[in-house]
């Protein structure tokens, strides 16, 4: 779930009408509570209490004992963060997370944007083609391709350091150095997930006014004034929704390195959901764990509220 | 002349860009073929010369890769049957019935959105576990029969029912389960064909959390027997290979044949300002 995203959050405007609509009555109850039971019973059971109470387990230091007897779970306040901010290794995962945040993002979303201006541009044929291709890595599960890209990084056999090798560098040892395992994993998120706000970029490339850039070329802009002066203002909310729904899907990094690299070499890939799930569901220590999955919580929170105020900043 | 070259060279870089998202799809796919042993040499072979099906043979037999294929078939299909219907009678009554706490709850789902799934995982398994539902399905389907993307989807696309064609069939005394089921969702079709889509691709495609409830082996779903597979097997390429040809075809083929579905789905949030 954590890349499908659907893109109705952005657009403020269809938030305004206030939609009209009868109000029918059902067994004594208005109807429109009987529709809506099922679906937000299951959201509050499984999606939003449990927030709330990794919030309460945060603060416990339920762990095996715990699990096996509920009256061994003692309330420990803070301890589990504070003890959280002294163990090296989260410092180590939340800065691998944040590099794979703060390099992937930008670099996915200006690929996605790269792309969708190729495939708009008026004199590129078969544009349909090329964007099933573009798009088919994002339907594809995450774990298989993980798999197979594993084996093209592969420094004897692999397909992109014999590539390399044809432009004389390398061979470059991706998955088994600290410097290279990381970025091995950021250019298998770009492929992956680059086809996905390519569409949403189409879309809003092709609600800009054509007359805008007839006014443009008009007054004698050249293309790349056309495109810093009409092309990137006018896709500034696209922009916001995309920053911010890559960002918090690029925070949940867990399966590439589980599968490509076990959080290695020397912890180089090793995220905060790794740290999370090894913690809470390899040594049962949930208390504990529940503290990683707030301050994951808080990350999001924070970046997702960065973002907002830039683009006012911007747009103002 | 100046206007050719640049077209030449624009469909030039799209065709290679093409090829190179393509490759590492084509290479998995013709690794798939290859006798064990040969796709791991130098150069790096690109068709396998002598094409065989044995990996897929070893990986049906020994390391059961059927039961769980049908692992994640029957769980995907559990998830977009039961999602597609509760989702879309919760979306048409945020769009179409007037009822207390509508605005206020549409809110508050929306504000979820921007939770990682993963803040709620640990309690999420201890209430499972209350009910004994680990290592069964229903611990991977229960908690994504709903979803508030879902319910948003079918929302937005809702809106557009002119309130007179529900009016008209409760004047004709239809009843309101009456008039979902005969007038709503013939309506909203093409918004349920996306949801389906949409919904059994993230069931088919999920990890973590399959990864966390199914502790047996019997009930594996493909990514998580492929991830455990892959680090038994780190040497066996072809092998690995074929298994990510079965994990991944099925999502490709639905891809390829609903692709306007998909693509359109995705198209149409951003068009609507």
């Amino acid at each position: 779930m954590a890349y499908l995203l659907i893109t109705d959050v952005a657009p403020a405007a269809t938030q305004k009408q206030v939609p009209t609509g009868s109000q029918p009555r059902l067994w004594g109850l208005p109807a429109g509570w009987w529709f809506v039971a099922p679906a937000l019973a299951i959201i509050f059971l499984f999606f939003l209490a449990p927030i709330f109470a990794s919030l309460l387990l945060s603060f416990t230091d339920f762990d095996i004992y715990a699990l096996a007897d509920w009256r061994n779970l003692r309330f420990v306040g803070l301890d589990n963060y504070h003890q959280l901010f002294n163990t090296p290794r989260f410092w180590t995962a939340l800065k691998n997370t944040l590099y794979f945040v703060l390099l992937g993002g930008p670099l996915s979303v200006a690929t996605s944007l790269g792309a969708a201006l190729l495939l708009e541009a008026k004199a590129t044929r078969f544009k349909a083609l090329w964007r099933t291709v573009f798009f088919a890595p994002v339907v594809t599960t995450l774990v298989a391709v993980a798999v197979v890209w594993r084996y093209l990084y592969h420094t004897q056999y692999g397909l992109i350091n014999h590539l390399l090798a044809a432009l004389h560098i390398g061979p470059i040892d991706w998955m088994g150095s600290p410097r290279w395992a990381m970025p091995a994993i950021i250019l298998l998120a770009v492929w992956k997930n680059f086809g996905y706000n390519m569409v949403i970029f189409m879309a809003g490339l092709q609600s800009i006014p054509r007359e805008l850039y007839e006014a443009a070329e008009v007054d004698g802009a050249s293309p790349t004034r056309r495109f810093w002066h009409v092309t990137m203002p006018m896709l500034g909310p696209t922009f916001l929704f995309v920053g911010v729904t890559t960002m918090i899907g690029l925070f949940q990094l867990f399966a590439e390195p589980y599968v490509m690299t076990q959080g290695g070499p020397l912890d180089s890939t090793y995220s905060l959901v790794m740290l999370m799930y090894e913690q809470g569901f390899r040594w049962w220590r949930l208390g504990f764990a529940s503290s990683v999955a707030f301050v994951l919580f808080a990350l999001t929170l924070a970046a997702t509220s960065i973002q907002l105020r830039l683009q006012r900043r911007s747009a103002a | 002349m100046k206007r050719l070259l640049k077209t030449v060279l624009l469909n030039a870089m799209v065709a290679i860009i093409g090829l190179a998202v393509l490759a590492p799809l084509l290479w998995m796919a013709a690794a798939a073929f290859m006798p064990r042993g040969t796709a791991q040499t130098t150069p790096p072979p690109l068709v396998p010369h002598h094409p065989t099906l044995d990996n897929f043979r070893e990986l049906f037999t020994r390391l059961r890769l059927g039961r769980y294929f049908a692992n994640s078939v029957v769980i995907s299909l559990a998830i977009t049957s039961i999602g597609v219907l509760l989702n879309s009678m919760a979306g048409y009554a945020f769009a179409k019935l007037r009822f207390g706490g509508r605005a206020a709850l549409m809110k508050g789902l929306l504000a979820g959105l921007i939770v990682p799934l993963q803040v709620g995982m640990l309690p999420l398994f201890l209430l499972l576990k209350q009910f004994h539902l680990i290592n069964t399905y229903w611990a991977v389907i229960i908690p994504s029969m709903a979803s508030i993307y879902g319910i948003f989807m079918v929302r937005q696309y809702a809106l557009s029912i002119p309130d007179n064609l529900l009016d008209a069939a409760r004047i004709d005394g239809a009843g309101e389960w009456r008039v979902f089921f005969s007038i709503v969702l013939p309506v909203i079709r093409p918004v349920l064909a996306t949801l389906a889509i949409f919904t059994f691709l993230s069931a088919w495609n999920d990890f973590m959390w399959p990864l966390i409830v199914l502790t047996g082996n019997d009930r594996y779903t493909l990514p998580v027997a492929m991830a455990i597979l892959s680090t038994e097997h780190v040497q066996d390429a072809e092998l690995m290979m074929a298994g990510s040809l079965v994990t991944v075809l099925p999502v490709l083929v639905l891809f390829a044949a609903l692709q306007r579905q998909i693509i359109g789905g995705i198209m149409m949030g951003g068009l609507k300002e």
